[in-house]
């Protein structure tokens, strides 16, 4: 079954709708005010600025926290030295020696220390802490810390890292034989670079001692038992003195699934030693200088088709930078090993994925976790194809996509959830692509020399598995509650953070919709350690499938066990029941789904329970003369099993979307000396309202019957899909393919040009030598191993983005 | 001598040196958390507020310079805190407000458009919200909002 829901805007959903959080009067508000669902549930402190994000609280008396990094990006640190000259009796200093417990940033290896002990791996890695009770005494003292350092070779390039983090092979059937059969081979090379999450809140912490030797965490995060788990290591707690607790958020995108674990430990170090609550908030710029980014990769691939347009043979080889610690990099390089055939069944496949490590930031969680960079290549690959082949790119996708039988490289049979023979015909008919293909075509043949502008219009399409990798969900246990208290009240208990996805408005609409009552009656508890279990991280386009399934179970569960005692229905009973029986609390355990089976050791197996599908087809205008391309639509397909709340979920649809298209324009990190460059928002781009397309989401609904409701979750399919899209409408426009995200003017010029477009995205140059020398013995001279001006950006000469390379 | 301004219809004195940032006094000395920091430097508009009919980047403009103005900031749009004006609420039923970093900005820029008899028309309203960045949203029920709104004569 599937729905559109934009447009029309008004589209009605086909199944019991929901009472409305707070039905609008009459005439209040014109159209687009009646769909039936629940309004965001804290979007009413959103709108009024009473909802309360890290920053915007007060703890009186507390002291602000600053972390000493890195201006290297690899070197024996030899020591820290305090400039005798300053007052440093109102500031204290800690270092990796003032640690309590392990100096390990706890997540799947022990490699990241909380702080620097003796090498210094990356530029922008923290050495030492700084608290002082004013910004003014932090703002000096800062100034008067000097590392000293003893420079080391460093590696920028990960194909010649000798360091490895994580490798994943996957065969099936016989590549050599099925290259032996192929009338056509189309090879390629494509490279993507960092990008950055860009959350508009930037990471924020303020650790809050507790009585007894704990500490309270008040900040912005995805993962409050990731955070949790980690302090309580780092500082030798019990899981009682250690509280994390999720501030409101302003976004996350993977950006603060792990990098707040670090930021938490070094404003509780800092808090535990001061005896006051110590505010870490970062700016901007140390944000964007000091936090992860999505992994640049470099995808080699090798596609055999037969003149038929039968695709008979995928070799791939993907290499992934994780940077200077492996944090999430084995689990980001398995997504994006198991997504890099793209949705099409081919008989013959190998696939051989590798990260590295660098001497840069490290590389973290990203929406699409992997699999944006590796399904970028894969549909390349078959839009190339469909040009050698000289057929639509519509028809070669209607031939390869997966159906139920097909099996996948890691041997995976599926068997049910498959739009993606649905999304790709929804999406081309929304669109009217094979019309505008034509049109763009009839215009390209008659374009003049005067012509300014070209049109082109593009097609990609996309798989992404639902929830957690191989046996990941199984391994995690997750567990979610609902609670019906004496007073009467039904709460929904998990450590599910709402983050703009809209989780505190779909957890209490599915258990009210299980349980027969108003959404109103239905509470969500704060996303606190010390109240919430521990339902997994709210990550992996998990929250909806995975815990809101769990939410629902127990809702039911609730309601059986409520109405066996009563035998009334559950709406006209269970305050009698909590009033005589007092509360009733149900912890509902994650569950395999039945016959969903991974073999970790092999790697073969079911990688994911189920998968979302995609498909989007874009339209750009290309100058030529500058060659700057603009996305002017896109309409994107989600097969996202149930739409829960069809104005949250176009809202996923839209956001990722546009993130994608700037993946593919505009977004890039340039690096020297393994530093990153554009660390400021004047020079890391991302869409305005002017760049962002119109963007069509329809939202296409094939169930998963894993999940009580169906659900798979929407959170970062888009971003899979509409990069590659982007690309191929260039390529439309224009008649030359680009190997390298972002397609900006001098990669799009390069490849009209035939010649390469120089650097690559991802890799650091070494420091400019002669031709800066100059304009950098124009401005003062920091002293070797000193951060330059704390108080400023990095970047000497700011960047326009892409316009002056 | 301090500052006299007018805030969100109140009358305003502040102790506080002159090249203070807005935003810092607003948040800081006023207690009104609503306006964001996001950039610090004038790029993301997350701090938006208006003074004097326009809007203005309050990161970047110093309080000596508003000393006698009028500023607007989201503390003051709704009649009551607990009462959203016809701006927020279709923001609300839009969906035009996800994490809602971006949000106090982006209503602020979007009641300077209103305010200057802005239209519905999607181009205008792009342009009028274009110096205030939103990860979430892609801008489409942003601008669905606003059009609402402005539809709807408010």
């Amino acid at each position: 079954m599937t729905i559109t829901t934009r447009p029309p805007r008004t589209a009605p959903r086909p199944e019991a709708p929901v009472a409305p959080l707070r039905a609008p009067a009459p005439g209040e508000l014109g159209v687009g005010s009646a769909r039936a669902y629940p309004l965001r549930r804290e979007g009413p402190a959103k709108l009024n600025g009473t909802a309360l994000y890290t920053d915007d609280m007060a703890f009186p008396g507390a002291w602000y926290g600053h972390t000493v990094r890195s201006t290297e990006p690899h070197a024996r640190l030899l020591g820290i030295e305090l400039d005798p000259s300053f007052d440093w009796s109102r500031v204290i200093v800690l270092t990796a020696a003032d640690i309590p417990g392990e100096n390990v940033v706890s997540l799947i290896s022990d490699d990241q220390p909380i702080l620097v002990e003796d090498e210094i791996r990356h530029q922008a890695e923290p050495v030492a802490l700084l608290a002082a009770p004013d910004r003014e005494t932090l703002r000096h003292a800062k100034r008067h810390v000097r590392l000293r350092t003893e420079p080391l070779p460093a590696v920028f390039d990960p194909l010649l890292s000798a360091q490895e983090f994580a490798h994943f092979n996957l065969a099936k059937g016989d590549v050599e034989a099925g290259f032996a059969e192929a009338d056509l081979v189309v090879e390629g090379e494509y490279r993507v670079g960092h990008q950055e999450q860009l959350y508009i809140e930037n990471n924020a912490m303020i650790a809050v001692p507790r009585p007894g030797g704990g500490v309270t965490i008040h900040g912005s995060m995805q993962c409050p038992y990731y955070v949790h788990k980690a302090l309580k290591r780092a500082l030798g707690l019990s899981r009682e003195q250690a509280v994390i607790i999720q501030a409101e958020t302003g976004g996350g995108f993977g950006g603060k699934e792990e990098y707040p674990s670090i930021i938490a430990i070094h404003a509780a170090l800092l808090a535990q030693r001061v005896g006051k609550p110590v505010r870490m908030i970062y700016d901007r710029h140390e944000d964007l200088a000091a936090t992860t980014k999505r992994h640049p990769a470099i995808v080699r691939s090798r596609w055999g088709v037969k003149r038929d347009g039968t695709l008979v043979a995928q070799d791939i080889d993907v290499v992934m930078d994780g940077g200077a610690y492996s944090t999430l990099t084995p689990v980001v390089l398995s997504r994006g090993t198991l997504h890099a055939g793209g949705p099409y069944a081919c008989p013959n496949v190998r696939i051989r994925g590798r990260a590295v490590a660098t001497n840069t930031p490290p590389n973290g969680a990203f929406r699409g976790f992997g699999a944006p960079q590796t399904e970028f290549a894969a549909e390349m690959q078959a839009n190339r194809i469909a040009d050698e082949l000289g057929v639509s790119p519509l028809e070669l996708r209607r031939r390869w996509v997966y159906r139920a039988g097909d099996e996948t490289p890691s041997g995976q049979v599926l068997r049910e959830s498959l739009g993606g023979e649905e999304v790709l015909e929804r999406a081309v008919a929304a669109a009217d692509f094979e019309r505008l293909r034509a049109q763009t075509a009839e215009a390209r043949a008659h374009r003049t020399a005067g012509a300014r502008t070209a049109h082109g219009v593009g097609l990609a399409m996309a798989w992404h598995g639902a929830g957690f990798t191989g046996s990941g969900e199984v391994k995690l246990a997750s567990v979610a509650s609902l609670e019906l208290t004496d007073d009467g009240r039904i709460r929904v208990l998990t450590a599910s953070t709402e983050m703009g996805q809209g989780t505190k408005t779909i957890f209490p609409q599915v258990a009210a919709e299980r349980l027969g009552v108003p959404v109103e009656a239905v509470d969500i508890a704060p996303q606190d350690t010390s109240i919430v279990p521990d339902s997994g991280p709210t990550v992996a386009s998990r929250t909806a499938m995975v815990v809101g399934g769990l939410v629902i179970k127990a809702a039911d569960r609730m309601r059986a066990q409520v109405e066996a005692a009563t035998g009334r229905p559950f709406a006209d009973s269970y305050a009698d029941y909590a009033r005589e029986r007092g509360t009733l609390r149900i912890d509902q355990q994650f569950e395999a789904y039945p016959g969903v089976v991974f073999d970790d050791e092999t790697y073969r197996g079911d990688a994911y329970p189920c998968y979302g599908w995609a498909a989007a087809v874009a339209e750009v205008d290309v100058d030529l003369d500058t060659a700057e391309v603009a996305v002017r639509r896109v309409v994107s397909a989600d097969d996202i099993g149930k739409v829960i709340h069809p104005v949250l979920a176009e809202g996923q649809v839209e956001g990722g979307t546009l993130q994608a298209v700037g993946y593919a324009t505009i977004e890039e990190i340039k690096l020297e000396d393994g530093r990153y460059l554009n660390d400021r928002l004047a020079t890391y781009l991302i869409p305005t309202s002017l760049d962002a397309p119109r963007i069509e989401a329809i939202l296409v609904e094939k169930p998963f019957s894993g999940a009580p409701h169906g659900a798979k979750g929407v959170g970062e399919l888009p971003m899979d899909v509409v990069a590659p899209a982007v690309v191929s409408a260039i390529h439309d426009a224009v008649g030359a393919w680009i190997h390298d995200l972002p397609a900006t003017p001098e990669r799009v010029l390069a490849a009209l040009a035939g010649i390469p477009a120089s650097p690559p995205p991802g890799i650091s140059v070494a420091r400019r030598a002669a031709a800066d020398a100059t304009a950098e013995a124009n401005l003062e001279a920091p002293p070797q191993g000193t951060d330059p001006a704390p108080d400023r950006p990095t970047d000497p000469q700011p960047m326009r983005g892409p316009y002056n390379e | 001598m301090p500052y006299r301004l007018n805030v969100n219809g109140a009358p305003v004195e502040l102790e506080v040196p002159g090249m203070r940032r807005l935003l810092d006094a607003l948040r800081e000395n006023l207690g009104l958390t609503a306006t964001k920091e996001g950039c610090g430097e004038g790029e993301c508009g997350a701090c938006s507020v208006i003074v004097d009919g326009e809007v203005v980047d309050a990161c970047l403009v110093p309080v000596c310079q508003v000393d006698g103005s009028d500023v607007r900031t989201v503390e003051g749009l709704g009649a009551a805190p607990e009462q959203l004006s016809a701006l927020q609420q279709a923001f609300l039923e839009t969906g035009g407000a996800q994490c809602g970093i971006c949000t106090p900005g982006m209503l602020m820029a979007a009641q300077a458009y209103l305010d200057a008899g802005g239209g519905p028309d999607e181009g205008d309203v792009r342009e009028a919200i274009a110096g205030n960045l939103c990860r979430c949203t892609g801008y489409t029920k942003i601008i669905d909002a606003i059009a609402m709104t402005a539809e709807g004569g408010a």
